[in-house]
């Protein structure tokens, strides 16, 4: 299947079997439309919002390297020593903070899947796609709740996992884990 | 097609708008003396768990409708970004705690794909097995709890004594009843244990007698048949647009099981049919889940007759940079010592990637979408879950039900909180 047709269109990528559309933020929901109406996605399986701040920067296991592949000799200019542990390769930088998936299929023969991928950063907005599938609601609410991906023309864009006064997005990469245990600790 | 018969179960589309997931009450009722607002949960026996509905009631019947969920959010997603691959195996079976061995799959498959791992066919097929008989339990657990709010407590005990045999049987092959942490990256974590299979087998003889004794009990009765049929209506056109799966879906008149339409595993060399049903009410979600019982117990018997050829085959892929060397080869290999140490301690790294996996869940369709950097921990873990996914649901069944509706249409969706608030 080709999706030259798609608005907005700015990269297709194949990997491990999957399809994934970079589209055009701006022409979200036009693509969405086209893949709808015009191929046959019927159906909106999960709206996946990921951080990738700090992304190829922290320290696990191993040697550190570089984007060719391990390099013991690495200088220490990725702000982690040499020695410390790391990853037998840089993963390849990312275009924008957050991407943001929208994992389709088609209810028919063969279920074909494929995801559409935008790329934002802190601040931006993306449309809404409940018009195009309105089981779009809670999932977008979702990624509002946990990583403050903020959607145009969401009629009902509150908290929804968190308490609706909570503060901060907790599946951010800068949101603490294990920050304040008792939330009212410095309230006597 | 996917649809099989376009029955009007009702002219055009009942989701509410703007909100697709709020049924407002009528502008000519707002503010009426008449209408009341009650709030239901979440502390309530038949919210299953933690659901919390504010609902506006006009005398019995609802008026207004809206889910508030979040009260078991225990932070999973992010748990598992912070532990290693290997680790982060526990936790899914505790997001849905009802469908767990389908939730283990579903995230050692992501691993795998990422991996470009080749398991044994002894462990696709005992995988299988599990997964099957989880379906078998989740659906006893919907028939027992469902029918108990109704008011038909006899049920209840009936499936859970049927539940305690198919808890009996991981606790054979796994050493613990629930949440089993069985399958590994590669396969299982251990051998299938001798003795299972004729268990099995006494189980498989047991329970289609077991589903006639159900069909016996509450097939057939008045009251089951006045509080489930025609309540609690979804056409298939709003059932898609809501994005449901699973039994509700298939209640709805769509002939869809991902098992068929994207087999994954070995179910495309097992027989076993997809019970559809078209009124897409209560009852139909709980005939598809009965006939769903017969045909698991089938495809748990193909799945014994497969393996039990398969004594002394491997259970696990021989990759000694992510599966544990055997235990007795940590007394005599070096090699076998630092790659036990290196797994163990700093985990294995899985290539940078981003895959989504989708499995059909006793609930329905569930996802994981993984993405790693390289290292040993994910980098995002996030599931798709089926139960948040149904309770979009809720406000477009509940058009013009009455307040005992209520209970049955919410049970009829068979959420698991711990699945819808990860």
């Amino acid at each position: 299947m080709t999706f030259e047709g798609v608005p907005g269109l700015v990269e297709t990528r194949e990997e491990h079997g999957e399809t994934t559309l970079v589209v055009d933020p701006a022409r979200l929901r036009e693509a969405c439309l086209h893949l709808r109406d015009r191929e046959g996605f019927n159906f909106l399986s999960d709206i996946t919002p990921t951080d990738y701040l700090g992304w190829g920067k922290r320290g696990v296991a191993g040697y550190y390297g570089t984007e060719q592949g391990r390099d013991l000799n690495a200088t220490a200019g990725l702000g982690v020593s040499v020695a410390s542990q790391g990853y037998g390769r840089l993963p390849r930088p990312k275009l924008k903070r957050f991407s943001v998936n929208y994992h389709l299929l088609g209810l028919r023969d063969g279920a074909p899947r494929v995801r559409v991928q935008v790329w934002i950063d802190d601040g931006e907005t993306l449309e809404s796609v409940i018009p195009v599938w309105p089981t779009a609601d809670w999932h977008e609410r979702e990624a509002w709740d946990m990583m403050g991906i903020r959607f145009e023309g969401h009629p009902n864009l509150r908290r929804i996992l968190m308490e609706d006064d909570w503060e901060g997005h907790p599946l951010r990469k800068d949101y603490p884990i294990g920050g304040e245990p008792v939330r009212f600790s410095e309230e006597r | 097609m996917a649809i099989v018969e376009r029955r009007r179960i009702y002219e055009g589309s009942r989701i509410p708008s703007p909100i697709p997931t709020v049924l407002s009450t009528p502008a000519e009722l707002e503010g009426s003396e008449d209408v009341m607002r009650i709030n239901f949960g979440p502390n309530h026996p038949s919210m299953h768990g933690v659901l919390r509905l504010i609902i506006d009631l006009d005398g019995e019947r609802v008026v207004g409708t809206e889910a508030v969920i979040g009260y078991l959010h225990t932070g999973f997603e992010k748990t598992m970004e912070n532990k290693s691959w290997w680790k982060a195996i526990t936790y899914p079976e505790r997001i849905d705690y009802v469908g767990f061995q389908n939730d283990e799959l579903v995230f050692v498959l992501a691993i795998e794909k990422l991996l470009g791992l080749e398991i044994p066919p002894k462990a696709v097929w005992m995988r299988m097995l599990l997964c099957e008989l989880n379906r078998i339990h989740s659906h006893l657990v919907f028939l027992g709890t469902g029918a108990l709010e109704l008011g038909a407590i006899s049920m209840f005990w009936y499936c859970f004594r049927e539940r305690d045999l198919v808890l009996d049987l991981f606790e054979l092959v796994t050493g613990v009843r629930m949440h089993t942490r069985y399958f590994q990256a590669g396969g299982l974590a251990e051998d299938i244990p001798s003795g299972f299979f004729a268990e099995a087998r006494k189980f498989c003889d047991w329970m289609p007698k077991a589903v006639d004794d159900y069909e016996a009990l509450i097939g057939r009765q008045e009251i089951w048949l006045e509080r489930t049929q025609g309540i609690g209506l979804l056409s298939a056109e709003d059932a898609i647009a809501l994005g449901q799966s699973g039994p509700v879906l298939r209640a709805s008149g769509v002939d869809w099981d991902l098992r068929r339409a994207q087999p994954y595993l070995a179910y495309d060399e097992v027989e076993f049919g997809v019970p559809v049903y078209t009124n897409g009410d209560v009852y139909d979600r709980y005939r598809v889940r009965i006939d769903e019982m017969r045909e698991s117990v089938r495809i748990v018997e193909q799945c014994i007759d497969r393996l039990e050829g398969m004594q002394g085959e491997p259970w696990i892929a021989d990759d000694r940079k992510v599966v544990l060397p055997p235990r007795h080869e940590l007394h005599t290999s070096m090699e076998s010592l630092i790659h036990h140490f290196k797994i163990v301690t700093e985990g294995y790294r899985v290539p940078e990637g981003e895959v989504y996996v989708a499995i059909e869940s006793p609930r329905g369709e569930k996802g994981c979408y993984v993405v790693s950097d390289g290292g040993a921990r994910p980098w995002r873990v996030k599931f798709r879950a089926p139960s948040f996914v149904a309770l979009e649901a809720t406000a477009t069944c509940m058009h013009e039900a009455l307040v005992a509706d209520l209970i049955a249409i919410v049970g009829s969706l068979d959420s698991v909180m711990g699945d819808t608030d990860r």
